[in-house]
């Protein structure tokens, strides 16, 4: 006992002595601190060089490119078809939403529609990638905010997800599925039932989360009042998807500027958003997305309607002279791509506007004056994923 | 088939052979932003329904930035970047063997430079987008930058968010933004030479090794000629 109460005095006298120090003013030297490339708070290889005083940021700058493939030269030399493989691996956690926008862009340069029921089962996809997608980052963030068991729930429950997308496409991660016209298959049989099993696992999880992560009190303490974005500098930086609800602008692509080819104003759902925009904003609006897509999957397989996939599209496909701007509002926010044809077989130039690109781009701005544990809470709840940035 | 319009593309000569649409909207965009701008508004084209797209004078490309986010409520930064109008000097051959082989040699008369919607003078264009999200409308600005001076103003004070694309235009085009607060590469090492994404810059993997599309057009055993490959 005795060794404790010395040790307490220790670190009386020390923080004394601390209080005299700073209040003379001694001369400091900052310190650089190097984060990544590999780091598990960088979801991949993003290296974040901070400049340090004491335990605070005075500066930090994102060192990207580690990952960068060049996708917007490699698809200067491959066809329209072969485009998607490639954009499949921008955001590997919400493949089939890559496509999408792609596709789009190039159905509107060429003046065609997928038939309804391909509509209907895109749509389905695009948000079954979103539940996939998001709900690995809730885990994720736990993850990182020391909430072990949100990880191995995330990587769980996402499962019976992708085994549902896997079950239409073949593939869990890439499915390189959507077509130019409509879609690659029909769904299979009993599809249907399954997937409606499958969300409701997922609306579990969402509770689970509720109660675990959101209404626990480290998590909070954590969180709110972290990192706070007010709304006009996100939108000059360009930010999109939940990080910008998460500042209270009511902005969803999928209601506001919904491109045809995609059936979100068939149903009734709801744009979620909060009006702190820390980190703790931007993870709960992502949740009631989660919960909100599960509705939209529920309400689109309840009104499939039957019909052909594919519209008619010639075998070789060539898209005429143009230029085409489409988004979407992908699962990290607005990915889009500017499309110009010259009227050959490969674009003549794609310019891909991938929504982690701009969502980093204001770690700058956000991470100056927080203290070290709280950049981690920021790039995590800000949620980028690397192929996104590097593309 | 929309052609490409000319330097003097307006809203009407591309589709005059379909219905006409309007798009009032958009078409009062333009006006309003042909009454800030004046003369430096080069070139417009109108996609009813889908976007506007406007160039402007290089020398209005700052005050282009500046209307739109205060005169139209354009608070929303999207993104920024740039196209090289150069045919690729490496013509057909970046194509797939097979695409030859089904669809025979390219024509061997050098191709003409062509611009896109709104017109271009130049081999290289920036262009932007940015949209405003209490008013719903988004403006595609274009601006044409020539050879012997590679230069734009930069946009960063006004959108914060051009920094880092600008930063990759300067890298992957060579195109330089006058003013801009830390033009340094973004995804290449600095020792990088060359800017990838100009049309002149090769792709090494496709010089080095055809792309080798050719080995799935072998005719199948008994199917006669040489339609073999159907692409699938």
């Amino acid at each position: 006992m005795t060794a404790i109460s010395d040790r307490e005095k220790l670190a009386y006298m020390a923080a004394q002595a601390a209080d005299a120090r700073i209040n003379v003013e001694l001369e400091t030297e900052g310190m650089t601190l190097n984060i990544g490339p590999q780091h598990p708070a960088t979801h991949g290889t993003l290296r974040i060089v901070a400049k340090l005083d004491g335990e605070q940021v005075v500066s930090c700058e994102p060192l990207c490119g580690y990952m960068h493939r060049g996708y917007e030269k490699l698809t200067e030399v491959r066809s329209y078809p072969q485009v998607t493989t490639l954009v499949n691996r921008i955001d590997w956690l919400g493949s089939f939403a890559n496509e999408v926008p792609f596709i789009l862009a190039a159905e509107t340069l060429m003046g065609i529609e997928a038939p309804p029921r391909a509509q209907w089962i895109r749509t389905i996809l695009f948000e079954l990638s979103r539940i996939a997608n998001i709900s690995l980052f809730l885990g994720d963030l736990g993850l990182q905010l020391g909430a072990q068991t949100m990880g191995f729930y995330a990587f769980r429950d996402r499962e019976y997800v992708l085994n549902q997308i896997e079950a239409v496409t073949g593939g869990r991660f890439h499915p390189n599925f959507d077509r130019i016209g409509g879609l690659k298959d029909d769904l299979p049989k009993g599809w249907i039932e399954e997937t409606k099993r499958a969300v409701g696992k997922l609306r579990d999880f969402c509770d689970e989360t509720d109660d675990l992560m959101m209404g626990n009190e480290i998590f909070q303490a954590r969180t709110r009042g972290i990192g706070v974005i007010p709304a006009d500098v996100g939108l000059a930086y360009g930010l999109t998807g939940a990080n910008i609800r998460g500042s209270g602008v009511d902005w969803d692509l999928r209601r506001d500027n919904c491109p045809p080819g995609l059936v979100y104003d068939k149903i009734d759902w709801k744009v979620w958003t909060h009006p702190d925009g820390d980190s703790f904003a931007r993870t709960w609006v992502r949740l009631q997305e989660v919960r909100e897509a599960i509705s939209i999957v529920e309400k689109l397989l309840d009104s499939v309607p039957s019909g052909p996939i594919m519209a008619k599209v010639p075998r070789i496909i060539k898209v005429p002279e143009g230029e085409a701007y489409v988004a979407t509002e992908n699962p990290l926010g607005e990915m889009g791509y500017y499309i110009v044809s010259k009227g050959d077989l490969v674009p003549f130039r794609v310019k891909i506007r991938s929504a982690s690109f701009n969502n980093v781009s204001i770690v700058p701005w956000v991470a100056r004056g927080a203290y070290v544990p709280d950049l981690i809470t920021i790039l995590a709840s800000l949620y980028f994923i690397l192929g996104d940035i590097d593309r | 088939m929309i052609p490409l319009s000319s330097a003097e593309g307006t809203t009407t000569d591309a589709l005059d052979d379909t219905v006409v649409e309007r798009d009032e909207a958009r078409e009062a965009l333009l006006e309003q932003v042909s009454a800030e701008l004046g003369d430096a508004v080069i070139g417009s084209y109108i996609r009813p329904g889908d976007a506007l797209w406007v160039r402007v004078d290089r020398g209005a490309w700052r005050a282009a930035a500046e209307f739109a986010k205060g005169g139209l409520q354009c608070e929303f930064f999207d993104f920024l970047s740039a196209i090289d109008w150069l045919p690729s000097p490496f013509g057909r051959d970046m194509d797939s063997q097979e695409d030859i082989a089904v669809h025979g040699k390219e024509d061997k008369d050098a191709p003409v430079m062509q611009s896109g919607f709104a017109g271009g003078d130049t081999r290289f264009q920036v262009l932007a987008r940015v949209g405003s999200v209490s008013r719903g409308h988004a403006v595609i600005f274009k601006t044409d930058v020539p050879d012997d001076d590679l230069v734009v103003d930069t946009w960063v004070p006004v959108y914060a968010g051009a920094n880092w694309h600008e930063r990759e235009v300067w890298e992957m085009f060579g195109l330089s933004f006058a003013g801009h607060p830390h033009l340094t590469h973004i995804y290449l090492p600095g020792d990088f030479e060359g800017h990838p994404l100009r049309k002149d810059y090769p792709l090494l993997a496709r010089r080095v090794k055809p792309w080798p599309g050719i080995v799935d057009v072998e005719p199948m055993p008994g199917a006669g000629d040489d339609e073999g490959g159907d692409g699938e």
